[in-house]
């Protein structure tokens, strides 16, 4: 199977979508974010035009709306907000709008939109650029929430949610667009709700999402060296979450560290953990443990940066305390 | 005055501005006598503004609506037994019970959203004008919202987009704060815009404006034929003001028929008017108006208005019967319809 990173596998995913299907638009153009990536969009746009890549005035709520509007009129559009801390200027169209429509008027307004949003830690962000809102989109029923770790399952996920009637957020990273892996040619899909389990282990599992996938892989390559066997799971939906294959790996190992990005009350970790606590209380040998990023808005400095971060020795300690 | 249409056109108008009347008088009656239903909000005074707008829209065209969505649904031929329903929660209405007055929706008449976040539906609406340009479709979309809804930021934005792109979208602007004077602590309020002129919030964008009496139903088909026209012929997007008074049963914020059930015969028998509310009988009610241009121009006699009102009011009354006896939906239906 052909290896290539995970910016071209998205690319290919949008590609082939507007390919395919006429109605398949973007609005706004910042896929890639500023880095050296954003060389794919600009091929992109040189291959199907304004037409089809809308660059957009700086409106996010405007934006937001005209794809949730332009999907209920029978549209398929992707909201590109970029960075996911814009997000919440565009809050009352998702959360308000996008996410009830079909609820609210009892199945009869489809909304298959798609709010693409760069989350999380990238270094330098600050507190206005760093956000992981993605438990708070959790918190607001009728969102689908995808967050791809793998070039495969990024296209794959993608298209999925291309299809899909109902309005998705893909919650992307910028971290990962670098990272390489095999693609299967054709059109083969990921379906949501499908967890993944990433490695093999049997002494500890690791839970992690987006990003953190990576950075757990790492830690569990670290820690096998040493005989600790950790598994790593990741949903790559939130919604609809897989709970069957996270409880099934805690069955296995009863031990548990939940990885995630967003900040620690309230976030993703949270739920996951009391899912676990709920229903898989009696496989639990130890205590579960979270690793997210502090309760603190985001410093600037390096440094301080990493102080709150879920980073690889958070991880690798958390994991230790669990097999000592 | 009356658009220049035929005699059953302008039947047809009246016809519409009656249902939305005896509707709305029906609702408030309903929930006097305890029926509960939430808070809602009535159309009373815009009829003729929803009744013309309404029927000039083509089957294709997409509409989007508010909380004040009642007369809207109406005008464009929503049954009044299901919306009452869907207002009372019961299974039979529009939304299964999922949406109440705030938020219903019959999907099959072309209204896609009806959102009570004010200035939610704004780009929305501009949005399904932007799918009929990508889609080279001839539908156009209209949004329907009230004068609190220009002091959203969503608005602005909007304007902005739909004017860059010449999105086929009207804009009809239900500006119902004429006649609020002081407020009180129990009334809404009206406008609270530093713009002397709505309808100049969207001139620097290059979106041409009306602003028209909503009670005139000559000048609200002139202003929607313009932005229809212009819509339809691709270049771009309208602003229409409507401006209506505040009737006096809306200024609480439970609306109250302290108007009373609208008398038809007050159009053409002074005598019958109180002193309390004369303005609004003599000059403000769009119903009476209509009624009183209806026999100057002769299309019909008092007997046909009142043959016609009796005939819309008996087709009320089964819609409230049949709201009545509807079931309230299963329990179990909460958990049905999250995702398509």
């Amino acid at each position: 199977m052909r290896e290539i990173s995970y910016a071209e596998a998205v690319a290919e995913a949008l590609s082939e979508a507007m390919e395919n299907d006429p109605r398949v638009c973007l609005l706004g153009s910042y896929f890639f974010g500023l880095s050296p990536r954003r060389v794919l969009m600009d091929e992109l746009k040189e291959k199907f035009g304004p037409s089809r890549i809308q660059d957009t005035p700086i409106s996010e709520i405007g934006i937001a709306g005209i794809g949730t509007g332009a999907a209920m009129a029978g549209l398929r559009p992707i909201v590109d907000i970029a960075t996911a801390s814009f997000i919440f200027q565009a809050w009352p169209q998702v959360v308000n709008e996008a996410a009830n429509a079909f609820y609210m008027s009892g199945g009869q307004t489809r909304v298959p939109v798609i709010f693409h949003i760069l989350h999380g830690l990238r270094g330098g962000g600050a507190a206005q650029h760093s956000h992981s809102p993605q438990a708070m989109l959790w918190n607001a029923p009728g969102l689908q929430i995808m967050l791809p770790t793998s070039p495969a399952d990024a296209k794959g996920l993608l298209r999925t949610a291309i299809h899909s009637d109902n309005p998705t957020v893909f919650v992307d990273h910028s971290l990962l667009f670098e990272v390489k892996g095999p693609v299967p040619d054709g059109d083969y899909r990921v379906p949501f709700g499908q967890g993944d389990v990433k490695r093999v282990g049997s002494d500890v599992t690791l839970v992690a999402t987006s990003y953190m996938v990576q950075r757990s892989l790492q830690v569990a390559a670290k820690l096998s060296a040493e005989g600790i066997q950790v598994e790593v799971v990741d949903p790559r939906t939130l919604v609809p979450l897989d709970k069957e294959t996270i409880l099934a790996s805690v069955a296995k190992t009863g031990r548990v560290v939940v990885v995630d990005e967003c900040h620690r009350s309230c976030g993703v970790a949270a739920e996951i953990s009391a899912i676990i606590a709920e229903e898989g209380f009696s496989s639990l040998k130890k205590p579960i443990k979270r690793v997210t990023r502090a309760d603190v808005p985001v410093p600037f400095s390096r440094v301080l940066e990493n102080a709150i971060a879920p980073t690889e020795d958070k991880i690798e300690a958390a994991v230790r305390s669990l097999v000592s | 005055m009356l658009p220049n249409l035929p005699r059953d056109e302008i039947k047809d108008i009246f016809r519409r501005c009656l249902l939305i009347r005896r509707f709305e008088e029906s609702l408030i009656g309903l929930h006097r006598e305890g029926g509960s239903f939430g808070h809602f909000h009535v159309y009373i005074g815009e009829e003729v503004t929803g009744a013309v707008a309404m029927r000039m829209l083509q089957p294709d065209d997409k509409a989007f609506t508010t909380h004040r969505n009642h007369g809207h649904l109406l005008a464009r031929g929503a049954d009044p037994g299901r919306l009452l329903a869907e207002i009372m929660g019961k299974a039979t209405g529009y939304n299964k019970g999922k949406g109440g007055t705030l938020h219903a929706l019959p999907g099959e008449l072309g209204f896609l959203q009806t959102s009570a976040v004010v200035g939610g539906v704004i780009p929305l609406a501009a949005g399904a004008a932007y799918a009929s340009k990508q889609m080279k479709k001839d539908f156009v979309s209209i949004c329907l919202f009230g004068d609190g809804a220009l002091e959203e930021g969503a608005a602005p934005e909007t304007f902005n987009i739909a004017a860059l792109w010449s999105l086929p979208v009207i804009f009809l602007c239900e500006n119902n704060s004429l006649g609020l004077g002081e407020r009180k602590s129990s009334d809404y309020s009206g406008s609270t815009n530093a713009a002397r002129h709505l309808n100049e919030l969207v001139t620097p964008y290059g979106i041409p404006s009306r602003v028209i009496d909503g009670t005139d139903a000559a000048a609200v088909h002139q202003a929607m034929s313009e932005a229809l026209n212009r819509a339809r012929a691709g270049k771009g997007p309208a602003f229409i003001e409507a401006q209506t008074y505040r009737w006096a049963g809306s200024k609480p914020l439970w609306p109250d028929l302290l108007t009373g059930i609208t008398d038809l015969t007050m159009a053409w028998d002074k005598g019958k008017i109180p002193q309390e509310h004369r303005q609004w009988h003599e000059k403000q009610d769009p119903v009476l108006r209509i009624s009183r241009e209806i026999l100057e121009a002769g299309h019909l006699s008092r007997e046909q208005i009142l043959e016609l009102d009796s005939e819309v009011r008996s087709e009320i009354g089964k819609g409230v019967l049949f709201a009545k006896e509807s079931p309230l939906p299963d329990p179990q239906s909460a958990f049905e319809n999250i995702f398509a």
